[in-house]
């Protein structure tokens, strides 16, 4: 029950984008076209999974036990940095299609305050490593359900009349505000499941 | 040094980093919801700009082009983390109320945009002008969100009530408020550029 | 001066002296702060003490002990005393079951039981609604919803929805009941300590965790509070009289 609860809240209450504000820039940037939105969705999952795996394991195993905590933002950073790097080599090696659909976000995504967000973040909420992937996982899925909502709505927006100002970035700013207003109808649901 | 001052006014207009660069949002978006969060987060990025623009600066040619990027990672980390613990020392209560986007400082893409695009290909004074003026742009953006949201949502400005807390429209200091008031900022700066073009 | 090549000596050299130089300089800033950041951490937890129970001269922090709070965690007391003499004390609690989850709280008694004062350590509510926890229940002026002075061995707290003496904030039951959970709890924990198993319940938090210490502290407040009911029943006899 606490994990749903969890997956839950991660998802839909507190959702990465529209309540925590994490993701945006490539949230603005990707958005544009389904397709597009989709790919990057699918990487972040991937990536995000892995490295908060990554990043847990040598919270608890390395930092934490040489009183090293101070060193925490660099390591995450580089551990993540390395990480996607790797995922990169790897892929083109492997899967040369799946390389060709995703490759173009995964450096993009080194610099998403997302990946780096969640590892920070599942360390102060002091989860174990079962929750802690869960958690990376459902704020993955909140991500990309937002992504994806929010490109169909961009792929709209595209053939309607904006006034010159408004045009680009700052109608879809007012778009996920409207958005994040439509999900804070979300608190208090996973009370439902206590 | 006339073309120094150039290039600090630069970055605090014609390539502001919230208003035209369109870089940074996350830490944007998330701590302005009073002026005084939005100028702190404005500050301390602009000193992790200016140290790591000045680190870059003297040692682009001292860091082999293959390993530019990871090099220039853990400059500004090193900045990030050094502002990090002086803030959790000294100003605690601060700290509390930024939480994790002080060390989310390290993946804006504001600080390892302009190491790039300017600290790496330029001399130390300039990158060091210019990490102060890209700075100086990104808290004055800061500041004026917070300050339009703390206003509009609570009737105070830096804390001081301007109206009574009751007429203030609560939605503007959530989620929701952070996106629609930069939308409507950044329409109104590119309506005055194209005024002033 | 021309850019260093690109071969993999010069990368490596590269990385691993700026590596090293920066291991040492974040290591010697570590050193600087680390002092003053345990201290900003314990002088933040002293002034949340100090805003919940009567004034006193001693380090709580440094006498605190846990109690378990019968849901299989445990609760933090913070001892207040004046020279030799308990005044107070601060205990922490929590709740989950409020509206945005956890809900974290420090509240003090005086030693007849009563509510100090409160203050909500940490909270996920809806600013304007639940967020309004943090001030709701103080107000003097409204002695429906004020739970200051309440002498809890007297009262369990509840909403009034719930045929209870406390009025709910409005719109905001479900914090309201999660908040007035916490500080029952709380209450419950430690007079279940005091009076129940007073000898195998508590352990002390902090450095001082020797056996001896523990059995002093838990005999300590019982004295205490049965020197205050015997000086109580002494006033009321005078008063009789």
């Amino acid at each position: 029950m606490e994990i749903i609860g969890i997956i839950i809240v991660a998802v839909f209450v507190n959702n990465i984008v529209f309540s925590q504000f994490l993701g945006i820039c490539p949230f603005l940037g990707v958005s544009k076209k389904i397709d597009t939105a989709i790919g990057m969705s699918a990487a972040v999952t991937f990536v995000i999974t892995l490295s908060t795996l990554v990043t847990y394991l040598i919270q608890k195993g390395i930092l934490e036990n040489f009183g090293l905590e101070y060193l925490q933002t660099i390591t995450f950073i580089l551990v993540i940095a390395a990480l996607v790097q790797m995922v990169e080599i790897i892929m083109k090696k492997i899967s040369p299609p799946l390389y060709q659909a995703l490759g173009v976000y995964l450096p993009l995504i080194t610099t998403n305050c997302i990946i780096l967000g969640v590892a920070i973040l599942v360390i102060q909420k002091d989860f174990n490593l079962l929750e802690s992937i869960v958690y990376a996982i459902s704020t993955a899925i909140g991500y990309s359900m937002a992504l994806i909502i929010f490109s169909s709505i961009r792929e709209q927006l595209a053939l309607t009349k904006v006034p010159k100002a408004m045009q680009g970035v700052p109608i879809a700013l007012l778009t996920a505000g409207i958005l994040a207003m439509a999900f804070m109808g979300f608190s208090g649901i996973d009370q439902v499941f206590k | 040094m006339r073309n120094n001052i150039k290039i600090l006014i630069n970055g605090i207009v014609k390539e502001n980093p919230t208003f035209v660069l369109l870089l940074g949002m996350c830490p944007t978006l998330a701590t302005s919801s009073s002026a005084l969060n939005g100028m702190s987060m404005g500050l301390a990025t602009l000193f992790v700009l200016t140290c790591s623009n000045l680190a870059i600066s003297s040692l682009k040619n001292l860091i082999p082009d293959m390993v530019r990027i990871p090099a220039y990672i853990v400059v500004i980390a090193t900045f990030v983390t050094i502002v990090e613990m002086v803030m959790n020392a000294y100003l605690p209560a601060l700290a509390d109320s930024l939480g994790i986007f002080i060390p989310l400082i390290v993946v804006n893409c504001i600080v390892l945009g302009r190491a790039e695009a300017f600290a790496s290909k330029n001399k130390v004074v300039s990158s060091v002008f210019d990490g102060l003026g890209i700075g100086i742009g990104f808290t004055l953006a800061l500041t004026i969100l917070g300050a339009l949201r703390e206003f509009l949502g609570t009737g105070k400005i830096f804390s001081m009530t301007v109206y009574p807390e009751n007429y203030g429209s609560l939605i503007f200091v959530l989620a929701p408020g952070a996106f629609i008031v930069l939308g409507y900022l950044i329409a109104i700066f590119n309506k005055l550029q194209k005024k002033t073009n | 001066m021309a850019k260093l090549e690109s071969t993999f000596k010069n990368m490596f050299l590269s990385l691993f002296t700026i590596c090293l130089v920066v291991a040492v300089l974040l290591a010697q800033v570590n050193k600087i702060t680390a002092k003053p950041i345990a201290e900003a951490k314990a002088k933040k937890l002293e002034n949340a003490i100090r805003e919940v129970v009567p004034p006193f001269d001693n380090n709580p922090v440094a006498e605190a002990y846990k109690i378990p709070d019968g849901a299989g965690d445990s609760l933090t007391v913070y001892p207040a005393k004046k020279g030799d003499e308990l005044v107070g004390f601060a205990i922490t609690s929590y709740s989950n079951n409020a509206f945005g989850g956890n809900i974290q709280i420090i509240v003090g008694f005086d030693t007849n039981n009563r509510i100090v004062n409160y203050s909500v350590l940490s909270h996920a509510e809806t600013p304007g609604l639940g967020a309004k926890v943090v001030q709701w229940f103080k107000d003097p002026s409204k002695p429906n919803r004020c739970i200051i002075g309440r002498d809890l061995s007297k009262e369990k707290l509840s909403v009034s929805k719930d045929g209870g003496n406390v009025d709910a904030i409005t719109a905001s039951t479900i914090t309201s009941r999660a908040f007035l959970e916490a500080v029952n709890k709380a209450y419950a924990a430690y007079t279940h300590t005091i009076v129940g198993d007073a000898a195998s319940g508590a352990t002390t938090a902090g450095e001082d965790a020797v056996s001896g210490a523990t059995t002093e502290n838990d005999e300590d407040i019982a004295s205490d509070t049965m020197i205050n009911e015997n000086n109580k029943t002494t006033e009321e006899e005078n008063h009789a009289e």
